[in-house]
């Protein structure tokens, strides 16, 4: 019966691989990855490795492809047609060298490479894939990868906010405001939040600054713009 | 049923991404090929905890998830910004860090 | 034992001291004060000597070869028997003593006749410091018991010779003149440190006495090349052909530079070399022969230039090349004591002549060209007289002591019977030439009608030109720093001129007596204990009719010599220009030295020349340029521009490499675990 589940699995986590790389709209692309995300969590249930495949749904198919579908809402974007000039050189390129790393993983694995991957496994003890037993192992023998990890999640974040925030909230794109994000920008605080140099001269006009030059500060006059109370 | 066929699939699964990263030309997608690699080797790494009976696969599995997740946030990230920009998404036109 | 070994290093070290107190006190001192102080420094180093000799004489003959070492800077054996044993090490045995007597004597009047010649002169600290200095040096290397600190002093004696040739360092002339007796005497350090390494490979050690004990264990052919190679070094020294070149330029030094350096000491370095190296040469024929047979051609091509050189300096000069071929024909043919000999006693008469030179050259206001020169023997009797003095000794004229010397030397030259007697031939040949020379000097310089110079002098007022000139080329000049003096100082109108002349001309008459044939033999009998063994001096004796039909031969040919240069240049005051038109051709040779300087540029200086213009335009731009540092860049850019072809930006090239990269370690990891 393992073998059947298994075979299903395989085929939906080869189905919807093949299907990421295959479709031109990016919606599809990202359905397939859930396809695929949902099948290897069912290979990892048949591994008894039951904690990480409910992480895997919850936390890969629930967060992280939900994010993508934003950003793919956001974008949008059919690849455009025309072909690059690197395009069609590379696909010979591909398509070898990845058949040569199938074949020498197949190889690896199947072949004389690794003998020992023979047979079922080591017995299986209760509590194997536990999220207890996990979590022993995580507060024990990986604290240093736990911390890293949780530092590594709170440095994505951050980065993620510099990244994509702009300095007011929505503006609109058409009146040409193109902005150049510096890590100044990270640094200087929203406007209206009252920092001392407002309490001096007032709020700063909304004058767009050239890059790489300081903004200017016109003292107590607005320039007759919006100005947005930062977000 | 043995681990071999376990890892058979995560280097097709490993084998389809690496084509899809160099086939592709939207970054998103390739990013989404990018994931298909990790999770190969998700796969990959509990077949061997599996195999050998204690959890530092899994461990190891989460950590990868956790990496991915935050690898993607930040090329996300990177993809929203270069699209705010105006600049055109597709990694073929986009060269500039070259010698 | 320790009173020679005492007095040795008192010797060495005291002009050492003189040289320091004048350097660091120049400023101190004024007036005539560091003449005197170097003089007394250099007369303390005389007196030691003497101590040094009646130590040397208390000793018993068998004992008299003395090694006194300060300290062994590194004695290490290596395998077979070599030892490299770099010591601060005397030897203080006859010949040894010898020299540093005649050295520190000579260079003890020459110091007493600077103090006045020098008189005027803005360097006369510097001049005294550098003459201890040289006199430092030369005992250095006549009193070296290894090879090491033999080669430091013939260093040493090279510079001291260059810093007071270019002593007024102003004048151009000096200082190329300084360059050129610099440079051919550093090929001479050339051969002689090669000529010692090719010894001590044979020999296994750098001392002396050592290194002559084990002769016998150097190959025949290495050791003729190592002594050719030492003769190299002599000859550069001595001013033998052809490195000779250098001693008549060397003549822009002051006149007390000529008479010791040029004269009685460092040009007889050579002499000294070949016969301290007695055993080595005994065991190399070869070599002495070749020495004596440069020895013989010195002598007579100096004899051809000295007749018809103008320069009352060069004529000098190039006697003194003349006489030092005799000495080395005397002592590379196995005279040892002849060669000795006649090295002090023409010390003691080429010393005078210059110091007369001197007196002459200052009457007449630095100039030196004999064609301007006339009649100075009425103003000027002191000094005439000791050029006479002077010139008998050195024609050969008994019983000055040149006529005993040379003809000492001739004699046991002619007693080796074979093809030596040619060179003893020559040699009396050139004895004839020489007595032409030196009296066709004197003559013309003091004899013949007073100059204005003269006529001034007799007047009792000492010429003065109105404005220096370059004696050679006739440049203006002034009398600051770095050119002569303004004053110029005649014997007979100063004591210590005239002291040391005097001094001088008792030795030149007197010193013969040393030596009469058959009669006197204190030189003999002194140098005893350092050749004995050598089968030349134990058993090269020329017979007595070659001794007295020498005598009477080398007698006659002085007196007709003068007598020959009388009818020439005094009697009938036109004959030396009809001889001349007669014997144009080989006027025209001896005036030009015997082309030596132009062969010199041909053989010599312009292939360097070519070769440096070749290597910068050619070699300089093809191969270092071109394929060194632009074969160096070239290689690492074009390596850098494929690398850089790589960064095209394309990100999905990029992922491409990597995974090429991939496929590659998984292979290799295949290949590793099958």
């Amino acid at each position: 019966m393992a073998e059947v589940f298994f075979f299903i699995a395989a085929i939906g986590a080869l189905g919807g691989a093949v299907g990421v790389i295959w479709n031109w709209n990016p919606f599809y692309n990202v359905l397939a990855l859930v396809v695929h995300l949902i099948s290897i969590a069912a290979l990892f249930l048949l591994l008894r490795a039951e904690f990480l495949a409910a992480a895997q749904v919850v936390v890969y198919a629930g967060a992280v492809m939900v994010l993508y579908v934003f950003v793919v809402a956001y974008i949008g974007g059919a690849e455009p047609a025309e072909i690059s000039p690197f395009g069609p050189k590379l696909r010979p390129v591909a398509i070898l060298f990845v058949g040569a790393i199938l074949v020498e993983l197949v190889i690896a694995f199947a072949g004389s490479g690794l003998k020992a991957l023979d047979g079922e496994g080591a017995g299986y003890q209760p509590g194997f894939g536990s999220p207890g037993y996990i979590g022993d192992l995580l507060l024990t023998k990986f604290l240093v990868a736990f911390e890293l990890a949780s530092l590594l999640l709170t440095i994505a974040a951050i980065g993620a906010v510099v990244l994509a925030r702009r300095r007011r909230g929505t503006v609109d794109e058409a009146a040409g405001d193109e902005q150049v994000l510096s890590v100044m920008d990270a640094l200087r605080l929203p406007p209206g939040t009252g920092s001392q140099k407002e309490a001096v001269s007032g709020l700063p006009d909304v004058h767009e600054p050239a890059p790489g030059s300081r903004p200017e500060i016109t003292t107590g006059t607005s320039a007759g713009t919006d100005r947005e109370g930062g977000w | 049923m043995s681990i071999t066929w376990y890892l058979v699939v995560s280097a097709i699964l490993f084998a389809i991404g690496a084509g899809g990263v160099l086939i592709r030309r939207n970054p998103l997608v390739i990013l989404l090929c990018l994931e298909l690699m990790l999770n190969a080797a998700n796969l990959a790494f509990i077949a061997f905890s599996r195999m050998h009976g204690n959890g530092d696969g899994q461990i190891m599995a989460i950590i990868i998830l956790v990496v991915a997740a935050c690898e993607v946030t930040v090329g996300l990230g990177v993809i929203v910004a270069m699209y705010r920009r105006r600049l055109p998404v597709d990694v073929d036109e986009l060269r500039e860090l070259h010698g | 034992m320790t009173d020679v070994k005492t007095f040795a290093w008192l010797t060495l070290l005291l002009p050492l001291a003189g040289t320091l107190v004048n350097a660091f006190g120049f400023k101190v001192f004024k007036g005539r004060a560091p003449g005197y102080i170097g003089t007394l420094f250099l007369a303390a180093s005389f007196g030691c000597a003497i101590a040094m000799l009646s130590a040397l004489l208390g000793l018993a003959e068998e004992e008299r070869q003395v090694r006194a070492i300060a300290w062994d800077y590194a004695v290490v054996a290596g395998g077979e028997g070599q030892t490299v044993d770099v010591q601060l090490g005397l030897l203080v045995d006859p010949l040894s003593v010898f020299m540093a007597l005649v050295v520190t004597g000579v260079s003890m009047l020459i110091h007493l006749y600077s103090i006045a010649y020098m008189d005027s002169d803005r360097g006369y600290s510097r001049f005294f410091a550098y003459l201890n200095f040289f006199v430092f040096s030369m005992l250095l290397l006549v009193l070296a018991g290894n090879f090491f600190l033999l080669i430091v002093g013939w260093a040493f004696v090279g510079a001291a010779s260059y810093l007071l040739i270019s002593f007024w360092y102003r004048r151009t002339t000096a200082t190329a003149a300084g360059i050129k007796a610099f440079v051919i005497n550093v090929l001479g350090d050339v051969g002689l440190t090669l000529g010692t390494f090719l010894i001590f490979i044979g020999t296994g050690t750098l001392d002396f006495l050592g290194s002559f004990e084990r002769v016998g264990e150097v190959g025949q052919g290495e050791l003729t090349a190592g002594c050719i190679l030492l003769l190299v070094g002599a000859f550069a020294k001595s001013a033998q052909v052809p490195l000779h070149t250098w001693l008549a330029d060397a003549m822009e030094g002051p006149t007390p530079v000529s008479a010791l350096i040029h004269a009685a000491t460092m040009v007889t370095a050579g002499v000294y070399l070949i016969a301290r190296m007695w055993p080595l040469f005994e065991e190399a024929p070869a070599a002495a022969d070749v020495g004596a047979i440069i020895g013989c051609l010195t002598l007579i091509m100096a004899a051809t230039i000295a007749l018809v050189v103008t320069d009352l300096k060069r004529v000098i000069a190039y006697s003194t090349m003349s006489q030092i071929g005799y000495m080395v024909v005397g002592v590379s043919s196995g005279a040892y004591v002849a060669g000795l000999f006649h090295l002090m006693t023409h010390a003691f008469f080429k010393a005078l002549l210059f110091m007369a030179a001197g007196s002459v050259i200052a009457a007449m206001a630095n100039v030196q060209n004999l064609d301007k020169m006339g009649g100075f023997r009425r103003s000027m009797p002191f000094t005439f007289g000791c050029m006479v003095v002077g010139g008998l000794a050195l024609a050969g004229v008994p019983p000055f002591s040149g006529f005993f010397s040379k003809d000492e030397i001739l004699a046991y030259t002619a007693a080796r019977e074979d093809w030596h007697v040619v060179l003893a031939i020559v040699g009396y040949i050139a004895a004839f030439l020489t007595a032409v020379y030196t009296f066709r000097m004197i003559f013309r310089a003091f004899l013949g009608e007073p100059v204005e110079e003269a006529r001034e002098l007799e007047a009792g007022h000492l010429a003065h030109a109105d404005v220096p000139r370059n004696p050679v080329t006739g440049e203006e000049e002034d009398t600051d720093v770095g050119f002569p003096g303004p004053e110029h100082r005649i014997a007979e109108r100063a004591m210590p001129m005239k002291l040391a002349m005097g001094l001088l001309a008792i030795g030149a008459i007197g010193a013969g007596f040393l030596q009469i044939p058959q009669v006197t033999h204190v030189v003999d009998d002194f140098l005893h204990p350092t050749f004995a063994g050598s089968r030349y001096f134990e058993e090269l004796h020329p017979s007595d009719a070659l001794t007295w039909g020498g005598m009477a031969l080398g007698a006659a040919l002085g007196i007709l010599g003068i007598l020959v240069a009388w009818s020439i240049w005094v009697r009938r005051p036109g004959t030396a220009a009809r001889m001349r038109e007669r014997f144009a051709p080989l006027y025209t040779l001896f005036s030009n030295r015997w082309y030596g300087d132009e062969i010199i540029d041909v053989l010599v200086v312009r292939p360097a020349l070519w070769f440096g213009r070749f290597a910068q335009s050619t070699f300089e731009r093809v191969v270092v340029n071109g394929l060194f540092v632009g074969g160096t860049t070239g290689l690492i850019r074009a390596g850098s521009a494929a690398v850089r072809a790589r960064q095209t930006g394309f990100l999905r090239a990029y992922a491409a490499l990597m995974l090429v990269g991939i496929a590659g370690a998984l292979l290799w990891f295949l290949i590793e675990a099958s």
